[in-house]
């Protein structure tokens, strides 16, 4: 058994490029082993900013002689038969096969093809190489003169097997038995015998190989400094990525800024601060509010303690929050209103108009959809649709865009709007993702549909739907959006009337819009609903509902209210774990084997009305009855909304069901009795219908 | 006074001068060309022939110089300490570039005072790309202590065609690095010269009043018929040239061509500082100067320079 250590060292390799690229080193070199019978027993890869490195123990010393044969065509078959099968064999004349003996199909070819073992270090010399070549960084480079293509200059290829150097070559770089310790720290080469040996001396040379311990010191040193000096930290995991990928050991230091610029919005210093400095933010554990601290990471033991790096980084964020200051006492010169016509110039869509359009188109449906929205306010919601995006066109919003709606929602407040304004502007974006706070205010609530609903609506309309993995728009995490705002405030809209209005409040907006290019493909609406289907199916499925209860109840026709959908699926999967339910869904299913079976045969389907007078045992008249009762009482709790009698309603159907089934035949011999039975399974079929399509349910 | 005893007395600490100094000897040291800045108004020190044009061809360079670069939108009529429409950068350019390039690069920060026992010196990825050279490349903006202070980048194309061999570019902000050595929070508070008292001449001293009026020039007073006009007449020259120049397999006058794509360039920056560039617009006119400089180069690539006989 034996042990490979192969280490690429390169200049620094960008944070966000590292993890993915030390799964691609052990994936691609493990496939090229293991194609060639070298399987190891163990396999581990890390990257730091400067190197990728790849150990795998348990492997076998050689690979297995392989014996193989081959058939080939009879003899006397075509010289292109003969020719291909030489080939696909590796021989050279048909001398070198073998004529085998068939008394019945006739004499054939055979090749024998004897592969003997090869030994690891010639595989793995061939396989480095051809990994190193076909390596898939999203983005490479050439340098110097040479022509090999890496993230960044290679300098270094470390490759041993058992401690023993295996000599390759890549474009001139020579495999050796030597790394580099930290850049800074220890810059000589340093040799290696093996991997523990390489892993003890790495991290007496500063380099903390594994980029989770990487982050586990960042983190862990950040709290302790954050507790030490009586704060919390401001925890970020991108951030905390980030840093991990940018230093080999990682050293956290504090330092803090002028207590003046705390007057600026949190959110502005805390993205300043992350954004162009990778700093974390500090806050006052008992008020939660921000202070003038904050944490770094730095890549060195300085002699001097880190006095001039704390120094310098404080300087650096000194300018930063200073520039982020003047952006905002910029912005507050001018009211968002005042800044909607520069909205012209920002293209909401080549095909749909401006953000200019948008909004005001927006506001207009907004002011529709506070009429459905339970105490939302018509004019502030008009207000706020329309200012949504004004602070697109603001100094800050310009400089940090992902701090969109958060600084409108200040500059609203400046300007003097309502609160609820000026936080329906600030959250209209929200829900961003599956775990962000959705908006409850109402007119947030509006603010927030009518922006997702408009695009959705639009892109739909213009067949810019998502495909597979594609989705530029963000229309799946839209219509996420609208499903979780709706369900998680139990706002009753029917979605297909909203998204006709949406339709229409585009064609109203005029000139820039050319709906009459929208396409005539497919039918808007109910793609949308389709969308909108899948999109809640994968919701619901992610809080524990069964899929085919779902399915059974988008069967149903006109399915686009969300809150009913849900308290359908609810209610159904409460009934089904009852004794009636469960029985009555076996005899439903029972009904609709027999019809699918009948109907086939006869070419028919019993959809008809009955016929009371052939109605003869005391079963199948008991039954009729109570489909009658039941249809009725369904109908009626249906309309009150009223899912628990309903479904009570349907149980009532269990006992005469059963009844039916024990006692009587189906297939009767008598023509007209047996159509008249299949005719009231069918009935019970369409009993149930009301409710959901139980066919659809497993079990 | 012998070459050593002048670069002792130098202190970059001190003199944003002796600042320049400093790295202009280390780089000739190096084995460079020290130029001086090309005479014509630019954004950046990479729009320097030296730098563009001679990253193209098969040819070994190796040139430092200075470049005033001009970016009219980032004026602040001399109110912010740190953004100025006009400013020094200088440029290293090394072809093919050497595998101890970033060694050199860190030594040459020694030289100007940057010790890396005390600061906290990264590499952090930064793809170039200039849209309007039709250029790219791969490297990082290098960080001491939190503040970018260089660039660096391997080019991979220049004008759409490869290069081959690879040049390395470093561009040093003069300003921020010289803020960083002196230790002064406001660029105008930078000691030029490195004199004390009445003998002291300050950044300020020299630029403020240039920032202030170039800002009204360059976001009120320029006249925009005349720049959209002198931005049509460039391009126009520009074809011209590389029509006339033309002999099949070489070029004759590929250099007067680039300078007026240069100034094309310049005038579509004054115009977009001025305000009435629209989004679509924008897009069209960086195009346009792309289409020259694309153009420039292949022109280029037929000369002696660009490695034509």
């Amino acid at each position: 058994m034996a042990e490979l250590l192969l280490e690429l060292f390169c200049e620094e390799i960008p944070a966000g490029l590292q993890g993915r690229a030390g799964a691609d080193l052990q994936r691609l070199v493990c496939e090229a082993l293991g194609e060639a019978g070298l399987v190891p027993k163990d396999a581990a890869a890390f990257a730091t900013p400067r190197r990728l490195m790849l150990g795998l123990t348990g492997l076998p010393e050689r690979s297995a002689d392989v014996s193989e044969e081959r058939k080939g065509p009879r003899v006397g078959a075509p010289d292109k038969a003969i020719e291909g099968f030489l080939r696909a064999a590796g021989l050279d004349s048909v001398d070198q096969a073998e004529i085998v003996s068939d008394a019945k199909k006739g004499d054939y070819y055979l090749a024998r093809i004897e592969r003997p073992g090869r030994q690891t270090s010639d595989v793995i010399a061939d396989v480095v190489p051809d990994v190193i070549r076909r390596f898939p960084w999203p983005k490479s480079m050439r340098w110097g003169a040479g022509s090999l293509r890496w993230v960044r200059p290679m300098h270094a290829i470390l490759c041993l097997l058992e401690g023993q150097v295996v000599a390759l070559e890549v474009d001139g770089i020579e495999s050796g038995n030597h790394t580099f310790g930290h850049r800074f720290m220890a810059p000589d080469p340093i040799e290696v015998t093996g991997l523990q040996d390489y892993l003890a001396k790495l991290k007496a040379a500063y380099v903390v190989l594994d980029p989770h311990a990487r982050r586990q010191i960042i983190i862990e040193h950040a709290r302790r400094a954050a507790s030490e000096a009586g704060l919390e930290l401001v925890e970020d995991n991108g951030l905390l990525d980030e840093n991990a990928g940018l230093v080999e050991w990682p050293v956290v230091m504090m330092g803090a800024f002028d207590e003046a610029y705390l007057d600026v919005p949190a959110e502005v210093l805390v993205t300043s601060m992350k954004a162009h400095q990778k700093c974390f933010s500090l806050r006052d554990p008992k008020t939660g509010k921000l202070v003038n601290r904050f944490v770094l990471v730095s890549n060195l033991i300085a002699e001097d303690g880190g006095a001039a790096i704390v120094a310098g980084n404080e300087r650096v964020i000194r300018a930063r929050l200073s520039d982020a200051r003047f952006f905002w006492e910029q912005d507050l010169k001018s009211s968002l209103e005042s800044r909607l016509p520069r909205l012209k110039e920002l293209i909401f869509h080549a095909k749909l108009g401006s953000v200019h359009d948008k909004s005001h188109a927006v506001a207009r449906l907004a002011m529709d959809l506070a009429e459905a929205v339970p105490g939302a306010n018509k004019k502030h919601c008009e207000q706020a649709a329309l200012l949504a995006k004004a602070d697109l066109v603001s100094e800050m919003v310009g400089e940090f865009p992902d701090l969109q709606g958060v600084m409108g929602g200040y500059y609203a407040r400046h300007d003097g709007l309502d609160e609820a304004v000026a936080q329906a502007i600030a959250q209209h974006y929200a829900p961003q993702g599956p775990s962000d706070a959705v908006p409850s205010d109402p007119t947030a609530i509006v603010a927030a549909l009518g922006d997702k609903l408009y695009s959705l609506v639009g892109f739909f309309g213009i067949d810019e739907r998502p495909t597979g993995s594609r989705d530029p728009y963000a229309l799946r995490r839209a219509a996420l959006g609208v499903i979780r705002i709706i369900l998680e405030n139990e706002l009753r809209l029917d979605l297909n009337r909203w998204f006709t209005r949406t339709a229409e409040v585009y064609r109203d907006i005029g000139e820039n819009v050319v709906t009459e290019n929208w396409t005539d493909a497919y039918d808007v609406n109910s793609e949308l609903l389709g969308f909108f289907a899948d999109r809640l199916k994968v919701y619901l499925r992610d809080r524990g509902a069964k899929h085919d209860l779902i399915d059974a109840v988008f069967a149903l026709p006109n399915q686009d209210d969300l809150v009913m959908i849900v308290r359908r699926v609810e209610a159904l999967g409460v009934f089904l774990e009852s004794d009636d339910g469960a029985n009555l869904l076996a005899g439903v299913k029972r009904a609709q084997n027999i019809l699918r079976i009948e109907e086939k045969k006869d070419k028919r389907a019993y959809d008809g009305e009955l016929d009371a007078k052939l109605l003869k045992d005391a079963q199948e008249k008991a039954l009729a009855k109570a489909i009658g009762e039941s249809e009725k009482a369904v109908a009626k709790a249906i309309e009150n909304e009223d899912l628990e009698a309903a479904m009570a309603a349907l149980a009532k159907l269990r006992q005469p069901v059963d009844a039916f089934f024990d006692h009587v035949t189906v297939n009767a011999d008598d023509v007209k009795l047996r159509e008249n039975r299949l005719k009231l399974l069918a009935q019970i079929r369409s009993a149930t219908l009301s409710v959901a399509d139980f066919t659809k349910i497993e079990g | 006074m012998n070459k050593k005893s002048a670069q002792t007395r130098l202190r970059p600490d001190l003199s944003f001068q002796d600042l320049i100094l400093v790295l202009q000897h280390y780089w000739a040291d190096f084995g460079c060309v020290i130029l001086q800045p090309y005479d014509m108004e630019v954004g950046a020190g990479t729009f320097h022939p030296a730098t563009t044009l001679r990253a193209l061809g098969p040819r070994s360079w190796k040139a430092a110089y200075v470049q005033p670069s001009r970016r009219p939108t980032d004026g602040r009529y001399g109110d912010n300490p740190n953004r100025l429409q006009h400013y020094y950068q200088f440029q290293v350019v090394l072809k093919p570039s050497p595998a101890d390039i970033q060694q050199r690069y860190l030594d040459s920060l020694f030289a100007i005072g940057i010790d890396a026992k005390n600061h906290d010196i990264r590499f952090v990825e930064d793809d170039w790309e200039s849209p309007t050279l039709g250029a790219w490349g791969l490297g990082w903006e290098v960080w001491c202590d939190g503040m970018e202070v260089s660039q660096f980048t391997y080019f991979q194309q220049v004008g759409g065609f490869d290069c081959d061999p690879v040049m390395g570019e470093l561009t040093y902000g003069l300003e921020r690095l010289a803020m960083y050595v002196q230790g002064v929070d406001n660029v105008y508070d930078l000691n030029f010269n490195g004199g004390e008292g009445a003998a002291k001449v300050s950044y300020g001293d020299i630029f403020l009043q240039a920032e202030q009026e170039y800002s009204r020039f360059n976001f009120e007073h320029a006249n925009t018929e005349t720049l959209a006009r002198h931005f049509a007449d460039a391009e126009d020259e520009c074809k011209a040239l590389l029509a006339a120049g033309d002999e099949g397999e070489r070029h004759t006058m590929a250099l007067p061509a680039y300078d007026q794509c240069i100034k094309a360039s310049h005038l579509f920056n004054l115009l977009d500082a001025r305000g009435v560039i629209s989004v679509t617009e924008r897009q069209a006119y960086i195009l346009r100067v792309r289409d020259l400089a694309k153009a420039c180069c292949e022109a280029w690539l037929k000369t002696a320079g660009g490695g034509h006989g």
